[in-house]
């Protein structure tokens, strides 16, 4: 099949978790990844982004397909059922306000800025080497760390789904992917209704 | 004489687990299955030959090749 310009977006993800090593404060342009899936299903209804333009997706797909990193073996029902990817996708929702929260109180000059990149919510790995300080307040700094530790565990959830069961597992739990389905569904909702009714 | 029914494949989606990723449209050769309003992946029965490559990579494992009669 021929491939597309979208077809090497994994490169873009793959510069973007690198460039995190170097200086923190390139986490904030992972905005980009964050905005467009929005914006793609509240204007034209569609998973668009998801389908072509996720360069993370594409990174699973490429490590667990062609260089064999994957089991490839059927996800746990539990995995796929509406509760959990929704409760997944609540969850990911509070750990990102208490992200938010944390930013604001060094903002606010209650909190110190914190050099460390949280990894699966718990584990605070030390990241001074990549902060060079910021022209404007620590917290610009503090939601860069909090963002990259978001893309950070994310993208460590992924590949462990991945090695265990499909390339892309990531995609049936994946927080954006549930909530631009839910945008979609809320969208078209009188063609759904027709549809199901058939 | 004996008369065989020739059996057709195609795909079927469960619909209610599908997670509209796309990953089918990808490898269909043919593309006879799209994603419908972000919402679920819909097979186009005529052009889909059952050929299985969409089953093998939906990471939600939700489509099914089932035979039917032509």
């Amino acid at each position: 099949m021929k491939k597309r310009w979208y077809d090497y977006l994994w490169i873009v993800e793959l510069i973007y978790m690198m460039l995190g090593f170097f200086n923190i404060l390139f986490a904030w342009l992972g905005m980009v990844f964050f905005c467009i899936p929005l914006i793609i299903s509240l204007v034209w209804g569609t998973k668009g982004y998801c389908n072509r333009y996720c360069g993370r997706g594409q990174l699973f797909g490429l490590l667990g397909g062609r260089f064999g990193l994957s089991r490839k073996k059927d996800i746990p029902r539990w995995m796929k059922s509406k509760w959990f990817r929704y409760g997944f996708l609540v969850f990911f929702f509070i750990m990102f306000f208490q992200m938010l929260w944390n930013t604001y109180l060094v903002f606010a000059g209650v909190q110190n800025l914190k050099q460390a990149v949280t990894l699966l919510w718990t584990f605070k790995l030390p990241w001074h080497w990549a902060y060079h300080g910021t022209l404007f307040s620590p917290g610009v700094a503090q939601f860069a760390f909090g963002f990259y530790s978001v893309m950070m565990t994310s993208t460590v959830l992924g590949l462990i789904t991945m090695i265990l069961f499909k390339p892309r597992s990531w995609c049936v739990y994946c927080p954006m992917g549930t909530m631009t389905q839910l945008i979609c569904r809320v969208k078209n909702r009188k063609h759904v209704i027709v549809t199901e009714q058939k | 004489m004996e008369t065989r029914i020739k059996k057709k494949r195609r795909a079927f989606v469960h619909t209610d687990m599908c997670v509209a990723c796309g990953c089918c449209q990808k490898v269909c050769p043919l593309n006879a299955i799209q994603i419908w309003n972000g919402i679920w992946a819909r097979v186009d029965e005529t052009k889909c030959v059952g050929c299985g490559k969409c089953a093998k990579e939906c990471p939600a494992s939700v489509i099914e090749i089932q035979e039917v009669a032509s």
